[in-house]
This record gives structure tokens, sequence and C-alpha cells, in this order.
């Protein structure tokens, strides 16, 4: 029976020792821990919510840059399109100019001959009547050099002036 | 080294013959299974650990702790080794004091003051074994929480997860400060939960201790009634000194039928009742089941003692002790785990029950 009694001297201890380590666990031990524990699992919870906003954040970030790139490649066709029709223009005026440009000059060229031949062909003219006089002169002075030559002419010319046919039948 | 878990086995089992060879085999053995069974259930003011020598000129190996008594001459302390060493009767010692037969009526195992011809009990805050080992467990607790403690004190919560046994103590403490106080005493929980806490773990330690069976451990604090109804005595404190008054009025004037509680008082009278019996069970609840879990590993033991001595013939004590040790053996290792489960669990249903309790003493205003 005397298992059932508790004995007063174990009594005493107990109480004694068992308030102490409560009263040092209840100051230093378990609230430490537990707010720890507790601080560490926010802490994990708020990095796991902090990281999925971040891989949404991604995934849009990804989404937007595909969106953006999409566009640039359409603004791109367009500027080269653009540019394409840009440069088809300016090399059409160009090459109109350059046509015009061309018949203009050659019209020019054309006139500038023309002018050039008129000049030639006058200087031509010139000369060979000049030669032609001057070969005459000297066919003449080569007929005429002697004094019966003279004569004969001025006679043949007497003949035609007084019969006009028979010069003409010569 | 392959080999070395049968090699230990074998060891181990070879072992069972160590305490047998002592003795002349060919003749009956008396085990005194009660002195060893309550030697070792009881307290005592020394810490015996075992006897060594032959039969007929065994030596105690015990430690002697010191004894504290206020007897009607004052205080004094001195060694237990003090007292005269006696297997069986009184044993004197100074100051006129003894101490009692384990068969006394009055006092069994206990010091008394003799003043004349009467016995008188003195102030007796002796360090017995039990105190001992109730010490060591307290060192035990203390590092066991202050140590996970001290690494949240250096550590920020950023820091990586803490690992061995810090980590097996917070995932522990969480575990019973989440799946066990939490879910009874809610928004309470911080007011209580130290106390909850500390309960456990004392228990818990305490109980684990009780199964190693040499110093340091061996003792048998938990098994103890005075260590359980201090823990009981507390639970009921608590409860009723922190009850709110719905608790009260649910205890005097219950909702129930009127003519169960008006002429005769008969629920108050059952619900004043139950105020007792809860903190009463717990705290025959953790002694029992730690003393019958002490009483059943000793007397698996003691079996391995009975059987080499059963008859008058060596040829039949060995082999019914060797036979018997096999098997005591087997049990005793079953027998082992099922405790360690058994000091977790009742451990757990102490502090399980002790937070319903105080949750229950705390009950807020009933809706409807």
């Amino acid at each position: 029976m005397d298992l059932l009694i508790p004995s007063s001297g174990l009594l005493f201890w107990m109480t004694l020792v068992f308030l102490i380590v409560f009263f040092i666990l209840r100051k230093y031990g378990f609230p430490v821990i537990v707010k720890m524990v507790n601080e560490r699992k926010e802490y994990i919870d708020e990095s796991l919510r902090k990281a999925c906003e971040a891989n949404e954040k991604l995934s849009n970030i990804q989404k937007e840059g595909e969106s953006i790139m999409q566009q640039t490649r359409e603004q791109q066709a367009q500027l080269l399109s653009e540019a394409t029709a840009t440069r088809d223009a300016i090399v059409e005026k160009a090459q109109d100019k350059a046509r015009q440009e061309a018949a203009r000059m050659m019209s020019d060229a054309k006139i500038e001959i023309e002018a050039e031949k008129q000049n030639a062909v006058k200087g031509i003219r010139e000369q060979v009547a000049e030669m032609s006089v001057q070969v005459a002169e000297k066919i003449l002075r080569q007929h005429l050099s002697s004094d019966e030559k003279q004569m004969e002419l001025i006679s043949r010319l007497l003949d035609n002036v007084s019969s006009p046919e028979s010069n003409v039948s010569k | 080294m392959k080999y070395f878990k049968q090699l230990l086995c074998t060891l181990l089992l070879l072992m069972a013959f160590v305490p047998a060879m002592g003795r002349d085999m060919s003749k009956k053995a008396t085990v005194d299974i009660e002195e060893i069974l309550w030697g070792h259930i009881k307290d005592s003011y020394e810490w015996h650990i075992t006897d060594v020598g032959t039969e007929g000129n065994m030596h105690p190996v015990v430690i002697n702790l010191p004894v504290i008594v206020k007897s009607s001459t004052g205080w004094h302390i001195f060694s237990s080794g003090e007292f005269a060493h006696h297997a069986e009767g009184d044993r004197p010692g100074p100051y006129s004091l003894v101490i009692k037969s384990a068969k006394d009526k009055a006092h069994p195992n206990q010091i008394v003051e003799k003043i004349g011809n009467t016995e008188v009990r003195p102030l007796d805050i002796s360090i017995t074994k039990t105190v001992m080992v109730l010490f060591i467990n307290a060192i035990i607790l203390l590092l066991a929480i202050l140590i996970p403690a001290r690494w949240c004190k250096k550590h920020k919560p950023q820091d990586p997860a803490p690992k061995g046994f810090t980590g097996l103590m917070h995932m522990f403490i969480m575990n019973v400060h989440d799946d066990v106080i939490q879910p009874c005493l809610r928004e309470d929980t911080p007011k209580y939960a130290p106390w909850l806490l500390t309960c456990f773990f004392f228990i818990f330690f305490a109980n684990l201790m009780g199964l190693v069976p040499f110093p340091p451990g061996g003792g048998n604090l938990t098994g103890n009634i005075a260590c359980t109804c201090f823990l009981g005595v507390s639970t009921f404190l608590i409860t009723n000194f922190t009850g709110t008054k719905e608790y009260w009025k649910e205890i005097f004037w219950p909702a129930v039928p009127v003519w169960m509680k008006c002429p005769v008082p008969l629920m108050p009278f059952i619900e004043l009742f139950g105020i007792f019996t809860k903190p009463l069970a717990l705290i025959i609840r953790l002694f029992a089941n730690i003393l019958a879990g002490h009483a059943i590993a000793l007397a698996f033991a003691a079996i391995i003692f009975i059987m080499f001595g059963i008859a008058n013939s060596a040829m039949v004590n060995y082999m019914a002790g060797t036979g018997m040790s096999i098997v005591s053996v087997a049990m005793s290792v079953f027998m082992l785990i099922l405790e360690v489960l058994v000091s977790y669990i009742q451990a757990l249903v102490f502090t399980m029950l002790s937070a319903v309790f105080i949750s229950q003493a705390h009950v807020k205003h009933h809706e409807g």
C-alpha cells in the first residue's frame, strides 16, 4: 500500500525541480523554439508565395516579350516594305530623270551637231567654191596660155554670141 | 565485420550464463523475486547497481546518496553508507536514525528516529535514488530543450534549417505543440503551451531513462506515485484556478432537465466528482503504466535466474535455464520495444488530456 502513498521528500524535490525546470524552459526554452519555428514557417510560406509571384511575372514577361517581338517583326516587315517602295520610287524617279536628261542632252547634241554640220557644210561649200574658182582659174590659165588659144576662145565666144543655137548644141 | 551482428547476438545470449556460473549448479537456488522487484520499483536511500562475488559472499555495488533529515536533534546530512548493511531487518545509523526493514508495517524502507521506544518519522528530504533520477532527468531535459533553443537565438529565420538533434527536437516540439496542444487550446495555446510541453518532455525523458538498465538510467521516476501526483495535482490546480464562469456554471448548473439537478443535485454531484477523478485518472494511468512496464521487464529478467536454479540437478538447471533464457531475452526485447512506444504514448496521453481539461475549463459562452 505504501506504493500508493507519495513520499513527502520526493514530492518536495519533485515540486522544486519541476518548477525550476519549468520556469527555465518557459523563459529560455519552448517559446523561443516555437516562435522561431513559426517565423521560419512564415518566412518559407512568404518565400514560396514570392517565388510563385515571380514565376507568374516571369511568364507574363515572356508573353510580353513574345508580343513585343511579334510587334517588332511586323514593324520590321512594314518598314522593309516601305523601304522597298521608297527605293523603287527613288530608282524610278532617278531613271526618269536620267532618261529626261539623256533625252535633253541628245536633243542638245543633235542641235549642236546640226549647227556644226551646217557650219562644216558652209565651210566646205566656200572652200569648194574657192577651190573650183582656183581650179577654173588654173584651167583657164592653162587653156589660155598661148595667143592662138586666146584668140580661138575669143572667136568661139564670139561664135556663141552670134549663134546661140550652135552653142547649146556644143 | 560481416557477421558482427550475429556475433553480438550470440555473445549476448551467452551472457545469460554468466550469473549462473558463480554457483553450484547441482543445487536448487532460491531467487527472492519479490525483493528484486520491489527493490527496483520502490525508492531507496542508495542506488543499488548489482552484487558481485560468489554465492554466500556477495558484495553489493551501490552508489551511496546523501541523507537529509530533520530529526528531533536538528538537521543531519550524511551519506547513506553510514547505515549498516544488512540484507534483512532494520539498519541502524547515526543520530539514532534507523532505516526500517522492507517488511515493516508502518514505515517500510524508510528512515525513522528512535526516541525511547517510539519510532518517529523525521522530516526527510533525502536525495534518494528517485530524487537522483529526477535530477538527472531534469538536466537531460534542460539540455535537450535549451540546446535547440540556443540554436534559435543564434540564427535568423532566413538561415538554412537545423540538422541533427536540433532539427529533431524542433520537429518533435512542434509536433506536440501543433498537433496536440493547439487543437485543444486554440487561442489560449501560448499561455499554457510551455507548461504542457514541459510536462510532455519531462514524462517522455523520464520514461525513456527508466528503460536504460544501468545508471544514469534505470530509475523509476514516472512509476513513482509522488512524481505523477505532482503532475496530476498541478493540472488540477491549473484547470480549476483558471476556469471561467461558464466552466463552474456547467458544473453546478449543467444544461440537463431540471429534475436531475433541482431537488437532489445529482448532476452537480457527478460533475463535482469529475473534477477530482480527472486528475486522479491522470496520476494513476501514468504511474500504473510505467510501474507495470518496469515490473514486466524485471520479471522477464528474473525468469532466467529462476530457471537456472529450478531443480537439484545441474543438467535440468542448464537445460531449463538455457531454454528459458532464449525465450526470455526475446520477450524482453519485445517488451522493451513496446515500452519505448508506451513511453511516448503515456507522455502524449498525459499532455493531451491535460490540454483537454484545461480547454474544458475555458469554455466560452455556448451559442444556441
